[in-house]
């Protein structure tokens, strides 16, 4: 199986020369097993910054109650469930590529599904904080729980979607977790193995004794394969009832039927974003050039137009709709999100996630880092500003005229979304420090089909198809990590 | 050489470890197990390891929590305490389906991993049993058992025929923990 050749036409997973199995180890344990250096120790140290101040503005939502927050009797949610919708987008990406491209076997998943659920996992907690945090009394949060009513309040109401959503989100939440952590053990058993002393005893304790021997790769294969069939439906699920958080209720601009399949593709869209806007400073910080390659970044952004593109058509039927529909309150709500008080919210999501991402039809522009590094932060804050369109424009014209009302944010509302966001890289960088960023047996799973060294040799063996050749050579141009004068001789 | 208990043959490439377990087999030598660092796969069909049942179980569980999700939303808002709900059924089928879903799905997760732990012994802070440090880095690791196999000449030979890089002789069952 690991002896078969590739085909020359794909582009390389892996690249530079001279990659062994315990090359790859090393390069990949590289920030786990030594100090870390400054870089890490300045993002950590703002990032904390910003998790202390997260911790500050929570607990004075919870001594003080929502009312420090900007809500008022028309706008009731904004930037909590702004943030809850923005984060839980987020972490899509992470199921989508260790869920969905396992079951279409897109090899290049394997560099990048650890990082990508471990985002997912963290933007989870940074969303699940926001659902306890607006609940106003965030210690009687376990009332969204079915319990008896002996408790003090009645069953929880199976019709409500916001019950839907306390069993998607968890489910989700601990389903990631269990897929997460089950791929981890090996690579925890890794670190165990080149350790001594405390580390290799408390590695020792998380790797649950991990071997490696037959009977546990082959069923570990089964398991994630399984796990990968039913995350898939799962994590469309998940969006789709966040959707119906507002699709169910009968405010215009929210009842409308469009509403899931536009929130899934949004949010693989601004997971995808995050990815980008993650790995692009990790794999430069961290030395991973030759594992997250230009392919993989070229792939994501193509995902990136696609889903932005989706994106795009569900604004414009939605806008077509309200018009069609003849109702005057929907399209007053339109009309209003794109020219009223909001407006410059409106174009700017407009702006953000439907004209920018059409750069990268540009292939000169989705193979430049620093430019798909820009555009992936122009993403993420087009698709806050969606969120925020699609609730605040949707609530603040009250259908009398009487209870119009604006939304300005306090500075409690500010910090706890500046803070989240600090919350996430603490939690983000920590991950990079104790647990390998990239799959370690996944990737070493490639080297000998799909790397540039395999392929080389290939070519070298000289039986291959000349313009097949000159075709792939030709492809390894927009990789920075290729050494182009290997290839010149050729 | 009454004290080895255990002859491994250590691969630096899955193809060679592959050939070696076919040579080892066509001699009639039983191979105790194999440790990779990634999964190899048509190994399995070598070592005659039976096809995994996880998936059976984890369909079962999963029909589970969907029953169970039907006959909690059934019981607490059909039969123990049924809401008014602007004159609505309260047998609300579509209603339900959502979380019927999710516990589909949370009751499948759990049990297949769960049942994937118990069977093939994971659980935190289980000892490790390391036959070979460098079976989780770079090498392919075939065991063999020293006591079951008395030509431990024959097996270094053969091992080293098929591109062992290094054959070695272990005393004790797993070298990890003191």
């Amino acid at each position: 199986m690991s002896g078969h050749k590739e085909s020359i036409l794909r582009e390389p997973l892996i690249t530079g020369q001279n990659i062994t199995y315990s090359k790859i180890t090393s390069d990949i344990l590289l920030p786990v097993e030594n100090k870390p250096n400054r870089a890490w120790w300045i993002g950590f140290i703002i990032a904390l910054c910003g998790a202390m101040l997260w911790v500050f503005a929570v607990s004075y939502t919870f001594w003080f109650g929502i009312g420090s927050w900007g809500l008022n009797k028309t706008v009731g949610w904004a930037w909590d469930i702004t943030g809850f919708v923005w984060w839980v987008g987020i972490g899509h990406a992470g199921t989508l590529i260790s869920a969905v491209l396992l079951l279409f076997r897109q090899n290049w998943r394997n560099s990048i599904n650890r990082s990508a659920e471990a985002m997912t996992i963290f933007a989870v907690i940074c969303a699940a904080t926001y659902v306890v945090s607006h609940m106003g009394r965030p210690w009687l949060a376990y009332w969204v729980l079915p319990l008896p009513n002996q408790f003090g309040s009645l069953w929880v109401n199976f019709n409500s979607p916001l019950v839907w959503d306390m069993f998607a989100i968890s489910t989700y939440f601990s389903v990631s977790l269990l897929f997460w952590y089950t791929g981890l053990l090996p690579d925890i058993a890794t670190i165990r193995d080149r350790a001594t002393g405390l580390r290799r005893r408390i590695y020792s304790i998380f790797s649950f004794g991990w071997s490696g021997n037959v009977k546990t790769w082959q069923r570990f294969e089964a398991v994630s394969l399984i796990l990968a069939g039913i995350s898939t439906p799962l994590v469309l699920s998940v969006h789709t009832i966040v959707s119906m958080d507002f699709a169910t209720s009968v405010i215009p601009g929210w009842h409308t039927t469009i509403f899931p399949p536009y929130f899934v593709a949004g949010a693989i869209f601004s997971g995808f974003a995050m990815v980008l806007t993650l790995l692009l400073v990790a794999r430069k910080v961290l030395g991973l050039e030759n594992y997250i390659t230009m392919f993989h970044i070229e792939s994501m952004n193509k995902i990136i137009i696609l889903t932005g593109s989706i994106v795009g058509v569900a604004y414009l039927t939605e806008f077509f709709i309200a018009w069609y529909s003849g109702s005057e309150y929907e399209q007053y709500a339109f009309i209003n999100r794109s020219t009223g008080p909001y407006w410059w919210a409106y174009w700017m999501m407009m702006t953000c996630n439907v004209i920018s991402p059409q750069l990268l039809w540009f292939k000169k522009i989705r193979t430049n880092i620093a430019a798909t590094w820009i555009l992936s932060i122009v993403v993420n804050i087009g698709m806050w500003f969606e969120r925020f369109v699609i609730i605040v424009t949707s609530l603040h014209r009250d259908y009398i005229p009487s209870s119009w009302a604006m939304f300005y944010p306090t500075w409690v509302d500010v910090s706890v979304f500046i803070g989240s966001i600090g919350l996430f890289f603490t939690l983000f960088l920590l991950f990079l420090r104790v647990l390998p960023s990239i799959a370690i047996a996944e990737v070493k799973l490639l080297l000998k089909s799909a790397s540039e060294q395999a392929k080389l040799e290939q070519i070298k063996e000289g039986h291959l198809d000349k313009e097949q050749v000159a075709e792939y050579i030709g492809s390894l141009d927009k990789f920075d990590s290729v050494k182009q004068e290997e290839y010149a001789k050729i | 050489m009454s004290n080895i208990k255990y002859i491994l043959g250590s691969f630096g490439d899955p193809d060679e470890m592959m050939h070696g377990i076919d040579k080892l087999q066509e001699n009639n030598i039983k191979i105790h197990d194999v440790y990779t660092p990634m999964p190899i796969h048509g190994i399995e069909a070598k070592l005659g390891i039976k096809r995994s049942r996880l998936d059976v179980l984890a369909f079962f569980c999963g029909l589970t929590g969907t029953a169970s999700a039907f006959a909690l939303i059934y019981l607490t808002s059909v039969v123990d305490w049924r809401h008014n709900i602007g004159g609505k059924p309260a047998l609300a089928l579509p209603d339900f389906i959502p979380i019927m879903f999710e516990l589909t799905v949370l009751f499948c997760a759990f049990s297949l991993v769960g049942a994937y732990y118990a069977s093939t012994h994971l659980f935190p802070g289980r000892a490790p049993r390391v036959m070979d440090l460098r079976a989780t880095d770079d090498r392919f690791i075939i065991a063999i058992d020293a006591k079951e196999n008395a030509e431990h000449s024959v097996i270094d030979g053969l091992l080293k025929d098929a591109g062992a890089l290094e054959v070695k002789y272990n005393e004790r069952k797993y070298v990890s923990y003191e």
